[in-house]
């Protein structure tokens, strides 16, 4: 099949799942921090607040887009879309399954299957702090510019020990396409561990740690979210913005928070091989996990709390048994299994930024400054020194 | 599709290189500057160099042009008024151009007549294997001197760094 029509035809699947993941991770942070705080959440629009993100976006669309009058309109107007563009193409690069052939083609799950997959992703990734940079410098705002000051220098000082951290797995992979990071981690040692990077693969379990940390001041997350800090920058950055242009940071961010959590996937968590080989059960873990969420949510159906939740939890308890049945239908099996592996990787590790988020308070930003430059970037040198010396080991 | 590929990003480089030259405001120059080398980076991927393409992304216009952004915003640096030009400049200025762009163009066409004409997706050799296994074999002594050179650098900075702070 021809090459622009095939990748014409993935984005037009891949993007509204992306646009609808986003919309929803609004809905599921909201949610799970407002369990780890004991409250309640997103609970007005639709059978618990399923409905917010919709109603969130008609707001965000509908809402007068207020420009205010002393900023440098060309920039104010640019720097949200920038932010969204380069988060946004920086995840066409992830596969998340294997070779598969649909309906007689043979395609890759995944947009593009290039040989410098890495480095696009951190190259785009790294574009993706004009876009805040620039937002804080033209608002003509000071708390904006120092959010935008903030971010920047955040983002230069995380790279560093980041990058140090991606060599390390690197080393043991030897490649840089992402699809074939991924099929250097298939496998089991001792026909139980996974060859995981992180796991057997080759130990790499301080790069994942020193990776996630940088993930969280790559994004700004809590408690590196030092570019936003509402009690001390209003908003930050994002303070004079409004309407879409304010909801295009917001996706922006969400966007670089799945990125960094599918390339965690890839790097170090084997991508899309299942976490227990296929021959010992692997395969029917998908639709255990599914039928014990259904489970689950029958039995409040059965006992509800409030009289809506007979009919609310028992619709959903049906639709993820019958997802969880899916996954043995011998067909769309190959499709949804990897996928599922994915999806269920990824989600944890945005779960685990969700949590954090609920958990640890935000850093000074002279700590958050010594923390990457004499904590975190002689470990992750020290880090590849041992790896690198290990590899050499090996290969004599 | 190459073709038109390569005449909208050359097409970019060119105008944002002269509005790096023509802009007043050193943000907008600085973000001129970053939009040639995203067009370079461009350029180097339809050519077949996949691993200066990334490298040109990520240290260019990820790391190095960020460090100008930031010092221009930090300095809070606004636009810069315009000098008084010299009479002689204002009116050789333009034709001067033409003239050294010709005779380089020149100079380039005589030196490399024997050359054959680049054929978009022939070159196949930019992988980042590829270059690795030049850069740590037939570049190995380049190689390493840029390196001593750089920490050489980063030596300097350090200690110039510190004497102005004591």
């Amino acid at each position: 099949m021809d090459f622009i029509l095939l990748s014409i035809l993935k984005t037009a699947i891949a993007a509204p799942v992306l646009l609808g993941t986003l919309a929803y991770l609004v809905w599921i942070e909201r949610k799970v921090l407002a369990h780890v705080q004991l409250r309640i959440g997103p609970s007005r629009v639709g059978p618990h607040g399923l409905l917010q993100p919709i109603a969130d976006a008609i707001k965000l669309l509908t809402k007068e887009d207020f420009i205010p009058s002393y900023v440098n309109k060309f920039y104010y107007w640019l720097a949200p879309w920038l932010a969204l563009m380069f988060a946004v193409t920086a995840i066409s690069v992830i596969p998340i399954g294997p070779v598969v052939e649909v309906f007689g083609i043979k395609t890759n799950m995944g947009q593009a299957d290039i040989s410098i997959g890495l480095l696009l992703i951190l190259g785009l990734t790294g574009m993706g702090v004009y876009g805040i940079a620039l937002a804080g410098w033209s608002s003509n705002n000071k708390y904006s510019l120092l959010g935008g000051l903030r971010s920047s220098a955040q983002m230069i000082a995380y790279e560093l020990p980041m990058a140090m951290a991606i060599v390390s797995p690197l080393l043991i992979v030897n490649t840089l396409n992402l699809r074939e990071i991924v099929n250097a981690q298939a496998g089991y040692t001792f026909g139980i561990l996974p060859n995981w990077n992180v796991l057997g693969g080759g130990l790499q379990i301080f790069s994942f740690i020193i990776y996630l940390i940088c993930a969280f001041a790559e994004t700004n997350r809590i408690p590196f979210d030092l570019p936003e800090a509402e009690n001390e920058l209003v908003s930050g950055y994002n303070t004079e913005y409004s309407s879409m242009k304010f909801a295009a940071f917001f996706m922006a961010e969400y966007c670089n928070i799945i990125t960094a959590c599918s390339v965690a996937t890839t790097l170090f968590l084997g991508g899309w091989h299942p976490i227990i080989p296929n021959e010992l059960g692997g395969q029917f873990i998908p639709t255990l996990v599914c039928v014990f969420f259904a489970g689950v949510l029958f039995y409040h159906a059965l006992n509800p709390s409030r009289p809506s939740d007979r009919l609310s939890m028992g619709a959903i308890g049906a639709v993820i048994l019958g997802l969880g049945l899916m996954f043995q239908v011998p067909g769309v099996k190959d499709l949804a299994q990897p996928l599922f592996w994915f999806a269920s990787k990824a989600g944890f590790l945005i779960f685990f930024f969700i949590w954090v988020r609920g958990t640890v308070p935000r850093f000074r930003y002279d700590q958050l400054m010594r923390f990457a430059w004499l904590f975190l970037f002689p470990a992750a040198l020290l880090n590849l020194l041992v790896t690198a010396f290990i590899v050499a080991l090996k290969s004599n | 599709m190459d073709v038109i590929l390569f005449t909208f990003f050359g097409l970019v480089a060119i105008v944002g290189a002269v509005s790096l030259v023509i802009q007043k405001h050193p943000i907008s120059s600085a973000l001129s500057l970053v939009s040639v080398m995203v067009a370079l980076s461009v350029l180097f991927l339809l050519l077949g160099a996949e691993f200066i393409a990334a490298a040109q992304l990520v240290v260019y216009s990820g790391a190095i042009m960020v460090l100008f952004v930031f010092v221009i915003m930090l300095l809070n640096a606004g636009a810069e008024r315009e000098s008084r030009k010299a009479g002689l400049a204002q009116f050789l200025g333009l034709p001067l151009t033409a003239v050294l762009l010709v005779f380089a163009s020149y100079v380039i066409t005589q030196s490399m007549s024997n050359a054959k004409a680049v054929k978009f997706g022939a070159f196949t050799g930019g992988g980042p294997r590829e270059v690795g296994w030049a850069l740590f074999t037939q570049y190995l002594l380049p190689f390493e001197v840029t390196s001593i050179l750089i920490l050489v650098a980063i030596a300097g900075a350090v200690v110039l760094a510190r004497k102005e702070i004591d």
